[in-house]
């Protein structure tokens, strides 16, 4: 066993979103002391929309996080149409599923092209990939403009579109539009499966861990609506959330950790692919057995693969929701303002966005609560440092520890901005 | 000039979306990279953070101890400092907390352990700390404006700072007016375009995402939300979702100051 001491430090992380850092001890072969650090700023979401209208609610939240606004939209209209039991139409729901399907396109592109694949080609940037590999590169590229067209089509703009409202959406694309976004959607799905294999053909650890996947199950892969399910078995709707899930504050984080019965769970297109394998599409089961089917995988390295197959299916389904596009009678449907508390949930891209509003009888904001994917992994992510680490070697030179621990951070793609943007307002926690 | 112009991005206290603006270019991220040389840009993987450059583009707003000495060397090692979007321009969203009458008390009402958090009392503009050269207005901004500041330095030309009405362009575009045929209280005659008026295309009221146009008649514009049923509190509401901070809200005006930058920047 080595006797040397190792410090690592990386005070700024690169390629994930927001401002975190790692800092690890290790002292004669041992782990002393790892702390994943999120220091980004708080900016107490919660508290704005106190005294706000709830109409008002879809633009503000989709403030917290530039790279996954729809989820924010999309919870949070959840949340408040179940509260005024908000019936919607069958255009709005297949709308809401396209609209989401753009935001996994986009953010899940970004985060295998410029995020997480520069790793695995000795790269620092995207720029070095695009010097080694201009095509696959410019693939990626196309790719996420597909997932970029999508919310243009719904929402105006892909970061922070005005297009969603509770009650449905603002306005309905005309059919030409729908058709020429057909065409650039079907123009791109061989892409993506070609992006698929090539992901599937990179050499990755083989780092198997024990960890209790959550997400949203439905017949038809989970976006914006579903019953939350895990390995350990639980089967819950929306307002059960809290019996289950409890945060608590970390002195080394401005991000609240939460626990399920008090232990850390996995969120995210790993748990979600684990838990929805069977739902998927026949030409991506048949793609997965053609690649070796991993899934369900407790090798958290392919997180990136099921990305890729993400990716896929959300190009495939929105085809599938374009090809039937029809203009509706209305876009929205009336709403009618209950007072009371009501609670949402959707599949963001990094997993499980959960939202609780109290709203009285004109409309206005009590309380809020928002609970984001990156809080709910971050014990997870800490523990799998440690046990990926022990695994990997201490032996290494400081370089690829360093590395490594990055990479290992990478495959949940934390969203540092978000999970630093809304903390409970309750303090039921463990002092 | 016989070297490329160097380029970093910093982020302060943000969503990240405005770093989007250049991630979501695509190729054409590539064919900058090929123009300037990216120093600093964190989240696409290029760490130096206190190298010296000709462009620094930031994003988001001052709200830790910690942030407000790292702005004076973004300052320091920049000869061309650019604000990208609202929170780096005006304190953005988060500048509600300035609006608030204990904003003290917020860090205790969320966390536990409030003596862990590095949280300033106020979210604040770059410009409340140093001199900003350009701004880019915008919650989010586009890539086209950072393609169009970007491609004036590098051919010498001062900036265009675009102040025109929201509604100017509405007009062009043929939308139907929110305000008069849906009593909708549309900010479009106090805001700033470049959004291409998005909001009225989707047939609803504009919010203010581009900050204030050019001679905003803030009270005229109030006093019609007045007439459209809108209590105080409501029109105060209005005007105060992504530009809150009243402070922050007048862009920069000192064009020889700009000028003098831009000469330096282009030695």
């Amino acid at each position: 066993m080595s006797k040397r001491k190792i410090t690592i430090d990386v005070p700024s992380l690169a390629r994930v979103e927001g401002e975190g850092a790692l800092h690890l001890k290790i002292e004669q072969g041992a782990l002393q002391y790892l702390q994943f650090k999120i220091y980004e700023p708080p900016r107490f979401f919660e508290k704005f929309l106190e005294g706000r209208h709830y109409t008002e609610v879809p633009d503000v939240v989709a403030r917290i996080c530039g790279i996954c606004p729809v989820a924010y939209q999309v919870s949070a209209v959840n949340a408040l149409e179940s509260l005024f039991e908000v019936e919607l139409t069958p255009w709005i729901k297949q709308m809401r599923r396209l609209l989401y399907c753009g935001e996994w396109i986009q953010s899940h592109s970004l985060h295998v092209h410029l995020l997480a694949l520069p790793d695995y080609f000795a790269e620092d940037s995207v720029l070095g990939l695009a010097a080694k590999y201009p095509e696959e590169v410019k693939r990626g590229f196309a790719i996420q403009e597909a997932g970029n067209r999508l919310i243009k089509f719904l929402g105006g703009r892909s970061v922070h579109p005005v297009g969603l409202q509770v009650g449905g959406f603002h306005k309905a694309p005309s059919r030409e539009a729908a058709a020429e976004l057909l065409e650039y959607i079907e123009l791109v799905l061989p892409d993506a499966v070609a992006m698929a294999e090539w992901v599937a053909a990179v050499p990755l650890p083989d780092d198997q861990q024990d960890f209790n996947a959550v997400a949203l199950t439905c017949e038809d892969y989970p976006f914006e609506a579903g019953r939350l399910k895990s390995d350990s078995g639980l089967d819950l709707a929306e307002n059960q959330y809290e019996d289950h899930f409890k945060e608590q504050q970390s002195p080394h984080s401005t991000a609240l950790w939460s626990l399920l019965e008090g232990d850390d769970y996995l969120v995210g297109p790993l748990a979600r692919l684990n838990l929805n394998v069977e739902s998927l599409p026949p030409f991506l089961s048949e793609l997965l057995a053609k690649l070796g089917n991993p899934f369900p995988s407790c090798n958290m390295f392919h997180s990136m693969l099921a990305r890729a197959v993400e990716v896929c299916f959300a190009l495939y389904q929105s085809a599938e929701i374009l090809k039937q596009y029809q203009m509706p009678d209305s876009p929205s449907v009336p709403v009618n303002v209950k007072p009371g508390i009501g609670c949402g949930w959707s599949e963001a891209p990094r997993g499980l966005l959960w939202h609780r509003y109290e709203v009285d009888k004109n409309g206005t904001i009590l309380a809020a609560k928002i609970v984001p994917p990156t809080s709910q992994n971050q014990a997870r992510i800490e523990k799998d440092l440690t046990q990926s680490l022990q695994k990997f070697g201490f032996d290494r030179p400081d370089q690829e520890l360093r590395l490594h621990s990055e990479k290992v951070i990478r495959n949940y793609d934390p969203c540092i901005s978000c999970a630093t943007h809304f903390l409970s307002l309750t303090t039921e926690r463990s002092s | 000039m016989d070297r490329k112009v160097t380029l970093a991005v910093h982020k302060f206290s943000s969503c990240d979306g405005c770093q989007l603006a250049l991630l979501n270019m695509g190729t054409t991220l590539v064919e900058l990279a090929e123009r300037v040389e990216v120093k600093h840009f964190a989240e696409a993987g290029v760490l130096e953070e206190d190298a010296q450059v000709d462009v620094a583009l930031v994003e988001g707003s001052v709200v830790t101890a910690a942030d407000e000495q790292r702005i004076q060397r973004v300052r320091n090692n920049s000869k061309y400092l650019i604000t990208m979007g609202a929170c780096a321009t005006s304190g953005g969203i988060q500048a509600l907390k300035n609006l608030a009458e204990d904003p003290e008390s917020w860090t205790a009402q969320i966390y536990p352990q409030p003596e862990f958090i590095d949280s300033l009392e106020r979210s604040s503009a770059i410009k409340a700390y140093v001199e900003v050269d350009f701004e880019l207005w915008g919650c989010p901004i586009n890539s086209q404006q950072i393609t169009a500041v970007v491609t004036q330095l590098l051919s010498g030309v001062v900036p265009w700072d675009d102040r025109e009405k929201l509604c100017i362009e509405c007009k062009r575009r043929g939308h139907v007016c929110t305000l008069i045929t849906q009593d909708a209280p549309c900010m479009g005659p106090v805001t700033r375009n470049g959004c291409g008026a998005l909001c009225p295309a989707f047939g609803r009221a504009c919010y203010g995402c581009y900050g204030d146009a050019s001679l905003p008649n803030h009270s005229g514009l109030a006093v019609r939300f007045n007439g459209l049923g809108l209590l105080p509190k409501q029109v105060e509401q209005r005007f105060t979702l992504i530009h809150p901070d009243p402070d922050a809200r007048l862009p920069i005006g000192n064009s020889d100051k700009q000028r003098h930058r831009e000469g330096q920047a282009d030695e």
